[in-house]
């Protein structure tokens, strides 16, 4: 117990005793950079300096999976072993790092020096297998099998010849038919000198909050985080709300599995993120931003940090509007936007009961907008070229261009723009096809669904996968190749929502966990009489009857998969 | 202001704002709840009291959602019967329900299979035997978050008890699994008070179930007290 020198600690967390409860997320990942983990004295001394009881403090602790209350090694490696990355044998690589140190996932060396951890989708799955070792991403990882040298060792031929990739920072891989909202990406981070003024924001300020949403209705644009909610009507929502504040939050927690374009937006154009904030706070008249980045995306940081500074230099930020960066810390559910509420609050990630809905009650119970990523990337060109010139690019119910995650078995996986209304056939030609012939794709992530080879022509719009039954979710498009065998993917699936599910509500709590049991046994080809009938109860009770969009959409691809291949399912 | 609408096919008359299941208790439809408590924040956790309502894609959970004119809810169609059944198969895999009654009752009304889900990880828990007022069995806990929310907001503001764990894997639990008297827990007895399975029991009735007789446990009770 004394040997915990306390010491260190209060300089380190007095910046965010001013933010109270709302301190905690932030105080906790500062004490935790000092001792490595969280120990028992460490944590009451932040409750105490934060007056949050302490068994609050304990809570949240537990519920976020990159907090630890007990020692971890003083270099964490987390390999990735969602679908992705399983497809380029992610659990050899895990076996391998695991037994050449001897030791056991989610285990820690005596000395101390080493903990190696299985780890949800890293978001880095054009760059397949991949790990997050501390803070730095290690992608299209290979093994050197010397054990003098075994270690983790990146292919870094390419990231080596452009300069503006440091070490530990993933490469961004952009393609596609159309560079409007990924013009400034693919050549590292944009400078505020290169991004040039907010010419957007400029306009939108000789504009009238009124005429600032109109323009965001006019254009059609709708949420790409997943939910698909139309952006100006939400504006208008928080606009028209009564709040002596109001916040703009941006989510950046991308952890559906699959997806990684925001991860690439935000490194490449920071500033693009911090435009469309700005334009959101002249329209609904906020004073404060936040932009939430999940925990798995550390290097993201100081790209920014150094954004937010050019951004206060240049007066783009100041006391009237400025912005606050925020970090998960391992959970899933913090993309939901009243869980990321409340872990904002400094509380675990539960999401709150709607109605009310963010517009009027949002973060600290204030009007609040929360956009994806992508949404707001958006927001300049409709601001700067007009909805009309925008709504000229895609369809007329799908107006504008969208980002699809392509990863899995094609030749050139990464971020692809095209204008909706492309084919999933013309799509993955761009990706450089399919590598060995097409068995399925997982579409719109985790909590997406199957198509297949009978889905090659279905226009990339909301209307017409509507019409398909896919949901475009956060623009996954993961490619399975014949060799694969679904029953892997399914399992991994079925554990992804077990361990993300909060745990609030009943239905996704033990759906969960009796779905991922249900999935094992499909895997290990060893089901028993009636588990199809009981994953379909299972299923289908999550998605009627869950609390938020997490347990609602963990059965989703299980059971669009369960209609294409009953007899996966079936006992043999 | 008083509206009307559609329950189960009669209609019903309730106040502007009052809950579906507050109507539903007052004309005589019997909707079922587990972390429902007239005493404690409804947070529509355990979603054994949704029901269907016309136009909306969700089942509803009848303990928050409000009436409004001219809805018409089902409250006991094929959805909600197959959700509500689920849920209770899937409690009974996971925890001990023997000290549930109303839950017990409930199964037999649902016609719910406690053998529905074979080989499951059941959630089970040491006794927790801590304190001279209560013991904590966590292996009948199904976290209707009732304890918690009595020892915070919702009465006493002792903040004592959180949750260990996500998911699945949750259970009530102190900061780092100190003992009740380590904790700034007052033994107010609100937490057993509102405890739905007996997970939190008076410690004089584990006694007795354990069978010892009242003198010996009055004998016991003297001289355990470690409250500082």
């Amino acid at each position: 117990m004394s040997e915990i020198n306390l010491a260190p600690l209060t300089p380190a967390i007095e910046k965010f005793i001013p933010l109270g409860r709302s301190g905690l997320l932030p105080a906790l990942h500062a004490a935790q950079k000092i001792y490595g983990w969280l120990p028992q004295e460490v944590a009451a001394e932040v409750a105490k300096s934060l007056r949050v009881p302490l068994a609050d403090v304990h809570g949240v602790i537990e519920f976020y999976s990159l907090f630890y209350n007990e020692p971890v090694g003083r270099k964490i490696i987390r390999v990735c072993t969602d679908q992705a990355c399983a497809l380029k044998n992610a659990d050899g690589l895990l076996r391998h790092l695991c037994d050449h140190h001897g030791l056991e996932p989610n285990q820690t060396t005596p000395e101390r020096t080493l903990t190696i951890e299985p780890s949800p989708c890293l978001g880095l799955c054009e760059q397949a297998p991949a790990a997050l070792v501390d803070d730095k991403a290690e992608t299209n990882i290979s093994l050197v099998t010397d054990s003098k040298v075994s270690r983790l060792s990146s292919k870094r031929q390419e990231t080596f010849e452009s300069a503006a990739y440091e070490l530990g920072r993933p490469r961004s891989i952009v393609g596609g038919s159309l560079r409007l909202l990924t013009a400034n990406c693919g050549n590292g981070t944009t400078s505020l000198a290169n991004y040039g003024e907010y010419a957007a924001l400029n306009k939108a300020l000789t504009m009238s909050s009124e005429e600032v949403v109109n323009e965001i209705k006019a254009s059609g644009l709708v949420g790409r985080g997943g939910a698909a909610f139309p952006t100006g009507v939400k504006w208008e929502g928080a606009a028209n709300a009564d709040g002596d504040q109001k916040y703009v939050v941006c989510n950046a927690d991308e952890s559906e599995p699959g997806t990684f374009k925001d991860r690439v937006l935000l490194l490449d154009d920071p500033h693009r993120t911090i435009e469309g904030m700005c334009i959101a706070s002249h329209a609904i008249g906020a004073t404060k931003g936040y932009i939430y980045v999940r925990g798995e995306y550390p290097y993201i940081l100081p790209v920014l940090e150094t954004a937010l500074t050019e951004a206060r230099a240049a007066g783009y930020l100041d006391e009237n509007f400025d912005i606050e960066i925020r970090v998960g810390a391992g959970a899933y559910i913090c993309g939901e936007e009243t869980a990321l509420f409340e872990s904002i609050e400094g509380k675990r990630g539960f999401p709150r009961v709607k109605p009310p809905f963010p517009t009027t009650n949002g973060l600290f119970d204030k009007p609040t907008v929360i956009n994806n990523v992508e949404t707001l990337f958006n927001v300049p060109f409709i601001i700067a070229k007009g909805a009309a010139d925008y709504r000229k690019v895609g369809t007329e119910k799908s107006p504008g261009s969208k980002l699809f995650c392509v990863s899995g078995d094609v030749a050139k996986p990464g971020v692809y723009e095209v204008p909706f209304g492309v084919t999933l056939r013309e799509l993955l030609e761009m990706s450089g096809g399919v590598t060995g012939n097409l068995q399925s794709v997982l579409f719109g992530g985790a909590a997406g669904a199957f198509a297949t080879s009978d889905h090659l022509d279905v226009k990339l719009t909301f209307e017409d996968l509507r019409a398909a039954g896919l949901p475009l979710g956060s623009g996954v498009v993961m490619v399975f190749n014949e060799t694969r065998d679904m029953r892997d993917v399914l399992k991994r699936l079925g554990h992804f929502f077990a361990h993300e599910s909060c745990g609030k509500c009943y239905p996704c709590q033990m759906g969960t966990q009796r779905q991922m049991e249900i999935l094992e046994r499909v895997a290990n080809k060893v089901t028993l009489p009636d588990d199809a009938i009981r994953l379909q109860d299972v299923g289908w009770t999550m998605t009627d009857a869950s609390l938020c969009g997490l347990g609602q959409t963990a059965a989703s691809a299980v059971l669009s998969a369960m209609k294409l291949w009953p007899s996966l399912f079936v006992e043999r | 202001m008083a509206i009307t609408f559609l329950m189960d096919g009669k209609e019903i008359t309730a106040e502007d704002g009052q809950t579906l299941l507050d109507a539903a208790r007052e004309n005589g439809i019997h909707i079922p709840t587990i972390c429902f408590h007239e005493a404690t924040t409804a947070n529509a956790l355990c979603r054994i009291c949704v029901v269907e309502v016309e136009g909306m894609r969700l089942l509803q959970p009848a303990c928050i959602v409000k009436a409004a004119a001219n809805q018409k809810v089902q409250t006991r169609s094929e959805r909600v019967v197959r959700a509500r059944k689920t849920i209770l198969e899937m409690l009974a895999s996971t925890m001990d329900l023997s000290d549930a009654p109303e839950i017990l009752t409930m199964m037999d009304e649902y016609s719910a299979d406690a053998s529905r889900f074979p080989d499951t990880q059941r959630r089970e828990s040491e006794v927790k035997d801590d304190n001279p007022m209560y013991v904590r069995d966590y292996s009948k806990c199904l976290l209707c978050w009732r304890c918690v929310q009595v020892c915070a907001e919702d009465a006493q503001y002792t903040f004592a008890i959180n949750f260990d764990g996500r998911g699945y894997e949750t259970q009530i639990g102190t900061f780092f699994e100190r003992t009740i008297p380590e904790t700034t827990c007052v033994l107010c007895g609100q937490c057993v008070g509102v405890c739905p399975t007996g997970a939190l029991k008076p410690k004089r009735e584990f006694l007795l179930e354990q069978g010892m007789t009242p003198d010996q446990i009055s004998v016991l009770n003297t001289g355990r007290k470690k409250r500082k």
